[in-house]
């Protein structure tokens, strides 16, 4: 096949990788709240999908049903997440910056604790992996690549944006990031809409971290390498403006770059040191870094984060 | 004249903690009135108002609307029953447009389409004279557009009882006549108007009846026309005040600051400051008139070395030495031991001035560290000081070791005018040294600012009240968008003719974007 439809075909699944993780994270940042454990909630939704694919295979649930409930379990372990970082940013105002690296290094602990126990019988339950692949997918080379996952992520994504700039929630909910007291004041429930919001963002997310161990990856050893994606996509949230839509093509594009230590010098046909793959998988990091500053520097307040972003809401402040 | 009474407060207390912001208060509202309550900073207007508006639910007592009891424990409930508030600080989302803003939160059953808001919010501005485009963003309008669109917002709601928290307060005069014409025309309309306020005149000039609270209870409730701003007054705080500012002739007066077509750029590029020369002069208080935003911070961070002009000179005629100096060469903290002091910043009163978490002795240290040679802080001096100016300016805190941040406003201030004073400054510029302070303790700061007139200190002094400003300074220069649209003398001026001169600029621009947009008009 081309080698670049190849290194692109390749690069889509893994950019869905950090499209839930993304999409997530927007719903909780335009909520006001700057969620960092998002590396450990997709570690975290991961571990629950499998441990619910392991403890049901080999049993008679049909495939089609094993696959529902793995999705349900990593998407419940993720709101699980949620709620404990909710409820120690929203209802007791702890620092968002603290809580969000404590849910990370508890996520990511966490995963490896369920996923080290499942080690000695890890081949039995990876054979239900192949539940996540399209009926045809053996067939159809150049969809090999995508599960049906691939596009659960973009219709999540394009289903947020539209709720985000047309529906009256959205608007409520970009109004309870950028200016809760003013929220507050026409009558919405501001604790609610950030409860919900996290909750659910970091369901969304959750979903990443399965998707990548079970499709995409395929491999147990594949939950080691979840947290740094999760960095990448909280790096994707500022890299796409806090925008859904945006963030599928953004989520593509960093698949591209993180591949592209191992597939540019093969599409070029060069041979390149093996000390500088490390130097090019930076690329995502270095791309974020001046989309931050072509925004700062162009000032449009539109493309600035949500005002309250990581500010705890007091009511009674006056 | 038997009118229908709109709403009813009966016997409502509010307690924050032990301390009592409202204590049996009694209020009634009749349909097509405009009812100002009165008060000092402090007295509880603004509780009692959030406690109709639903953000404060009251400890005990009962609220009623058109005769029947309601409980109104959130702002939703508000609405329902017809009440809106239009909040003294905006609560508005700076990237929304107009009808964003003003739809947000309702909920009307009907499905979401911008357009039709926009339609409605026209036809609503219209039907009562607003001018305003629905699609604008708020972060692109002027306060008093915001005002605007804060109004519709409780119209929109189909509110008939509106509470204006200080409507007043950031506009021009011209643009306050313009809001009580508004007001006038919904009174006319059947609606209900309580309006917090405490410049009499405006009391005097637009309500029908007037509520005066004090110290959380209710004092009486009058007619306007048979009363008068002396008896308002006495109500307010309780015992006669002496409304009327000393103003000693200037003595031995002689040039200390001398400005020199000062120009400035701000970050984005846009003149701030655009040619600005004037005189300030020793054993005067010179006034600097001008809408928030009009070059006023630039112009005096200028003269302290915080920002940097492009072109101009800033002249300091040393009165120890007789020697002149030009400011633009030196850093702030040689400038700051000529004796030129800055004190308050307006917009944030305790992010330049003071450190909100260190108590009173730490904060007076903030200016006297550098004097220190041991490496251990020395506390001895300034807590000396920090008593000195507790004891002297009547600051009430429970000791020196209180962190300034749970001062109220008016003590904070106090702190901070009795720290530069202390330093025996040559010239003390002070900006909106008054803002957000009950008529006592600006009555403090004025008599300070007058005596370090009389110590032959040069006074500048950045006000909004132009009362104030006309009673209490000896010249008032007028800016606007960073000119100097004219200096004036202190004791032979309106202020009319201050307001016209402060909007002289603004007004020319107004007239042009206006001829813009009925051409744009025409296109659709």
């Amino acid at each position: 096949m081309n080698p670049f439809l190849d290194y692109l075909l390749t690069a889509i699944p893994l950019g869905m990788t950090f499209l839930f993780g993304c999409t997530g994270e927007i719903l909780t940042e335009k909520a006001g709240h700057l969620n960092l454990g998002i590396p450990g909630i997709m570690c975290m939704g991961g571990a629950c999908g499998c441990l619910a694919v392991k403890l049901m295979h080999g049993t008679n649930i049909s495939p089609v049903l094993i696959v529902i409930i793995a999705l349900l379990a990593a998407f419940a372990g993720g709101v699980l997440m949620g709620m404990i970082y909710s409820f120690l940013t929203v209802t007791l105002k702890a620092n968002q910056n603290v809580t969000g690296l404590a849910m990370t290094t508890f996520g990511v602990g966490t995963t490896k604790f369920i996923m080290s126990g499942m080690a000695k019988n890890a081949m039995q339950y990876l054979y239900a992996l192949r539940y996540f692949r399209f009926p045809f997918a053996e067939q159809t080379s150049s969809v090999k690549y995508c599960g049906f996952m691939v596009g659960l992520a973009i219709i999540i994504a394009l289903v947020a944006s539209y709720i985000l700039t047309k529906t009256r929630v959205g608007l409520h909910l970009r109004a309870v990031g950028e200016n809760p007291a003013t929220a507050d004041a026409v009558g919405i429930n501001v604790s609610l809409y950030k409860y919900t919001a996290t909750c659910i963002g970091s369901g969304i997310a959750a979903l990443g971290g399965l998707f990548y161990i079970m499709d995409y990856a395929g491999s147990y050893e594949a939950y080691k390498s979840i947290e740094a994606l999760g960095w990448l996509a909280v790096a994707l949230v500022i890299f796409t403006l806090w925008r859904p839509h945006l963030s599928i093509i953004g989520s593509i594009l960093f698949g591209m770059l993180y591949l592209a230590g191992s597939r540019i010098p093969t599409l070029l046909g060069i041979q390149l040191d093996i000390s500088a793959t490390p130097l090019l998988q930076m690329l995502p990091y270095v791309v974020t870094i001046i989309v931050l500053i072509v925004t700062s520097v162009r000032k449009k307040r539109e493309h600035q984060p949500p005002a309250s972003l990581g500010l705890p809401y007091f009511r009674e402040e006056r | 004249m038997n009118k229908s009474v709109a709403l009813e407060i009966n016997n409502v207390s509010k307690y924050f903690g032990s301390l009592a912001a409202n204590k049996n208060v009694d209020l009634t509202v009749y349909r097509g009135e405009i009812l100002a309550i009165l008060g000092e900073n402090g007295c509880g207007k603004t509780t009692l108002m959030n406690m109709i508006a639903g953000i404060y639910y009251p400890d005990s007592g009962t609220i009623s609307v058109d005769g029947q009891e309601v409980v109104i424990r959130s702002p939703k409930d508000a609405f329902r029953h017809g009440i809106g508030m239009i909040h003294q600080h905006f609560k508005l989302v700076d990237i929304f447009t107009a009808a964003e803003n003003i739809v947000l939160g309702v909920n009307d059953g009907k499905a979401y389409s911008i357009k039709e808001v926009n339609r409605r919010v026209a036809e609503i501005a219209d039907k009562y004279g607003f001018h305003i485009d629905p699609k604008k963003k708020i972060y692109e309008m002027s306060v008093s557009e915001k005002q605007t669109v804060e109004i519709l917002k409780v119209l929109y709601r189909g509110a008939d009882i509106l509470i204006l928290d200080e409507p007043s307060a950031v506009l021009t005069p011209q643009e306050t006549d313009k809001l009580f014409d508004v007001l006038r025309r919904m009174r006319e309309d059947g609606k209900s108007i309580l309006i917090i306020t405490h410049k009499l005149h405006e009391v005097l000039s637009i309500s029908d009846r007037v509520t005066v609270l004090r110290k959380g209870e209710h004092i009486a409730t009058v007619d306007t026309v048979s009363t008068t701003s002396a008896a308002l007054t006495e109500m307010m705080v309780g015992k006669k005040v002496e409304l009327n500012i000393e103003r000693p002739q200037p003595q031995n007066v002689c040039d200390r600051l001398e400005i020199k077509n000062l120009s400035m750029v701000d970050a984005e590029g846009v003149k701030v400051l655009d040619d600005i020369s004037f005189t300030a002069r020793s054993g005067e208080i010179l006034g600097i008139a001008g809408i928030a935003g009009s070059g006023q911070k630039e112009l005096l961070e200028s003269i302290a070395g915080l920002c940097h002009p492009i072109t101009g000179e800033i002249i300091y005629h040393n009165p120890k030495n007789g020697k002149t100096e030009d400011l633009r060469d030196k850093d702030p903290v040689a400038i700051r031991e000529l004796g030129v002091r800055l004190s308050f910043v307006p917009e944030d009163r305790l992010g330049m001035g003071l450190v909100g978490n260190m108590d009173i002795v730490d904060n007076m240290m903030l200016r006297s560290y550098r004097k220190g040679h041991s490496v251990f802080v020395d506390r001895k001096k300034p807590g000396d000081l920090a008593k000195k100016i507790v004891e002297e300016l009547e600051v009430s805190t429970p000791n020196t070791h209180t962190p300034v941040r749970r001062l109220s406003g008016g003590n904070v201030q106090k702190v901070l005018v009795g720290r530069e004073i202390a330093a025996s400054p040559t010239v003390l510029m002070a900006a909106y040294p008054v803002r957000g302070l009950d008529i006592n303790s600006s009555y403090t700061i004025y008599g300070l600012l007058t005596k370090q007139k009389e110590k032959g200190v040069s006074v500048i002094f950045v006000g909004e009240d132009l009362d104030v400003l006309v009673e209490l300074c000896d010249r008032i220069m007028v800016i606007c968008g960073g000119r100097v649209t004219g200096i004036l003398d202190g004791r032979n001026t309106t202020k009319e003719e201050i307001g016209l001169l402060m909007t002289k600029t603004a007004r020319d621009a107004e007239e042009t974007s206006t001829a813009k947009e009925s051409a744009d008009g025409e296109n659709v």
